[in-house]
């Protein structure tokens, strides 16, 4: 753009600021309805979670009356019946990285089996993506039934094979004896993840075999032909090459678990040590039928999602730019 | 790494080929059981009475008297109401959840509030993300973060204030939102609107801008320009846009619990089924529900998988 007639180079600024124009024009609608139902609430919710709200009062109470603010929907929040919080945060925090954990292994278990071709691939591909695709309330009602106690086909087929034929997701903890130890197992919780893991697995499946098919060829063959094994080819050579990828699914796994509402809700409720942040929230909000708490209980869930996601991003994805 | 001479390494590597086929055969079987297994599962019980259910929990296929016995309310469509087509009905899982218990309600509920959701979508999504991708405005990268940081924002923080809001609308000005279907087609777009915007950004640009700027110096506006060769080049991408939002707006439950449980008329299919999970229902009736919600979504992935499968890892995978 060195050498333009004057001409065009008056009409420059013109034609920018139309483009400009013009963009915003596309971006508005958008921008009006991402601050209706986003960030409106989002702002909203910090200030309900400052005031004394009960759902009963909720058509009658004057919402912009901002002389009781107090931070007393925090203080109930996390003292409330016993510091109950404090159980639900570890648990959140066990469910959510053991789901994650577990839905990328499966994921790189299943992209490493159909990296290569075998008769019925694309099929087994198709079927392998069926837990992620279909509707989370059916899924959830399937495995409800297969995990019954008395008519589940997982439960009755397990007990024959010695496992305790006990309702998987109500029993808060079994007994085992391991190495003469009687320690208790969370077993609700378990099965939760497990079924996490289940349904989420296709989605790093994916991102995996994308990622894998990318893998040069010659990489292999130079390993060949230096004698490496399989089982070393995969290890110095795959995954290596992996470690990415793998980085992205774990903060995305992360956030979006960590948020999950529907999964344990239609699985078991949040019973039997299964409550999460989110169930909470909505039971604040419903069963306990305080606006504020639950407000309250949400804005701490926002921030401690904040800020893990920038340590995250700051400590972990920066160092391998 | 072990440097061997020859015969060892061979002979590891045999092994190691041997050992991984058979594991490789295993694994195979085993991730085909616990993906397809659950499905059969559900086809089974919905087509089985849940008294022979109770009795033989482990029944692998249903019975011919079963099958026939689901089918037999066909034979009422010409709008018998006797006394034996209520009882063949009440006898059957499916005709009992479509005619009794409201489904065919919320198959159209569902239909509608999905539809509009894609249209209201591609509407505000696509132009956005043109302007995100191609023009040149203060406030662009802003907008970029902004659409990834709602991406990851949690639904359940956004539906207490809109829960609020929806009720003091309605308190208001009379207008009601909640248990009302269009309203809450608005809220809907909050959980798809940042998936299509990140995937329409991460197509726009790989599409030649030659052609754009070959076309603006034929006299065409940008307007022209974006209805008459991006959006054209962009079908793929669109359709796997569709598709998604589509996918999202109909197994969508958590907005729908929060804001449309109160007015049964207006229940979407997830909320229809997880409203049915009591005990005085049959178990079969849940697994009737739960195929009617499933198989749509079935049939609509394998008839655009390919589409489906590029759009999900477009653009997020990067070397």
């Amino acid at each position: 753009m060195a050498a333009q007639p004057g001409a065009i180079r008056r009409r420059a600024p013109s034609l920018k600021a139309r483009e400009a124009r013009l963009a915003y024009t596309l971006v508005t609608p958008t921008l009006i309805i991402v601050l209706l139902i986003v960030v409106f609430p989002m702002i909203w919710n910090v200030v309900l979670s400052l005031q004394p709200i009960r759902l009963e009062n909720l058509p009658t109470i004057n919402l912009l009356d901002f002389s009781d603010l107090s931070f007393n929907n925090y203080t109930r929040a996390i003292t409330a019946r016993g510091g109950r919080f404090w159980d639900v945060l570890r648990v959140t925090f066990v469910y959510t990285i053991g789901s994650t954990i577990l839905a990328l292994l499966m994921g790189l278990w299943a992209a490493l089996l159909v990296r290569e071709a075998f008769p019925g691939r694309n099929i087994f591909r198709g079927f392998l993506l069926f837990p992620y695709i279909a509707p989370v309330v059916s899924v959830a009602f399937i495995w409800k039934l297969m995990l019954d106690k008395n008519i589940g086909i997982v439960t009755l087929l397990g007990a024959r094979v010695g496992l305790p034929p006990t309702s998987y997701l109500t029993t808060r903890t079994l007994p085992v004896r391991l190495f003469g130890l009687e320690i208790g197992l969370p077993l609700a919780l378990i099965t939760v993840i497990l079924f996490e893991g289940w349904r989420y697995f296709p989605f790093a499946f994916l991102f995996f075999l994308a990622r894998l098919q990318a893998v040069p060829e010659d990489l292999y063959e130079a390993a060949a032909v230096d004698g490496a094994t399989p089982s070393q080819r995969l290890w110095y050579i795959t995954l290596p090459q992996l470690r990415a990828v793998a980085g992205t699914l774990f903060l995305l796994r992360f956030i979006w678990t960590f948020n999950k509402f529907d999964d344990i809700f239609l699985l078991n409720g949040g019973a039997a040590g299964t409550e999460v942040i989110p169930i909470q929230i909505y039971n604040w909000l419903f069963a306990r039928r305080n606006v504020g708490v639950s407000s309250a209980v949400a804005v701490i869930m926002a921030l401690i999602l904040g800020v893990l996601v920038f340590i995250y991003l700051r400590w972990f994805v920066v160092e391998e730019d | 790494m072990r440097t061997t001479s020859g015969p060892t390494t061979w002979s590891r590597e045999i092994i190691e080929r041997r050992l991984g086929t058979i594991f490789k055969v295993l694994s195979i079987l085993f991730f085909f059981v616990i993906t397809a297994f659950p499905f059969y599962w559900m086809f089974n019980l919905s087509f089985r009475p849940f008294g022979d259910v109770l009795v033989n929990p482990l029944r692998m296929v249903p019975r011919l008297q079963d099958l026939s016995a689901v089918f037999a309310p066909l034979t009422c469509l010409g709008g018998s109401q006797s006394e034996a087509c209520q009882t063949a009905i009440r006898n059957s899982s499916y005709a009992a959840v479509l005619v009794n218990f409201g489904f065919l309600t919320y198959i159209r509920n569902s239909v509608i509030i999905s539809l509009l959701t894609v249209a209201l979508t591609l509407l505000l999504a696509i132009p956005a993300a043109y302007a995100v991708t191609r023009l040149e405005f203060r406030g662009r990268d802003a907008m970029s973060w902004g659409i990834l940081l709602i991406y990851m924002f949690p639904a359940i923080v956004l539906g207490i204030p809109l829960f609020v809001f929806f009720v003091r609308i309605q308190q208001a000005m009379g207008i009601r939102l909640r248990g009302n279907l269009y309203g809450v087609t608005i809220i809907y777009l909050a959980s798809t609107l940042p998936v299509a915007l990140y995937m329409l950004r991460s197509y726009f640009p790989t599409i030649p801008r030659d052609l754009e700027e070959a076309a603006l110096i034929d006299g065409c506006t940008r307007l022209e320009v974006i209805w008459r060769v991006t959006i054209p080049l962009a079908i793929p991408a669109i359709a796997s846009v569709a598709l998604y939002t589509f996918m999202i707006a109909w197994n969508e439950f958590l907005y729908a619990l929060l804001f449309l449980v109160e007015t049964q008329p207006s229940w979407t299919l997830p909320l229809g089924l997880q409203q049915l999970d009591s005990q005085e229902v049959p178990r079969t009736f849940l697994m009737a529900g739960s195929v009617i919600i499933t198989v749509p979504i079935i049939v609509i992935f394998f008839f655009f998988e390919r589409f489906l499968v590029r759009g999900l890892t477009a653009g997020a995978v990067k070397g």
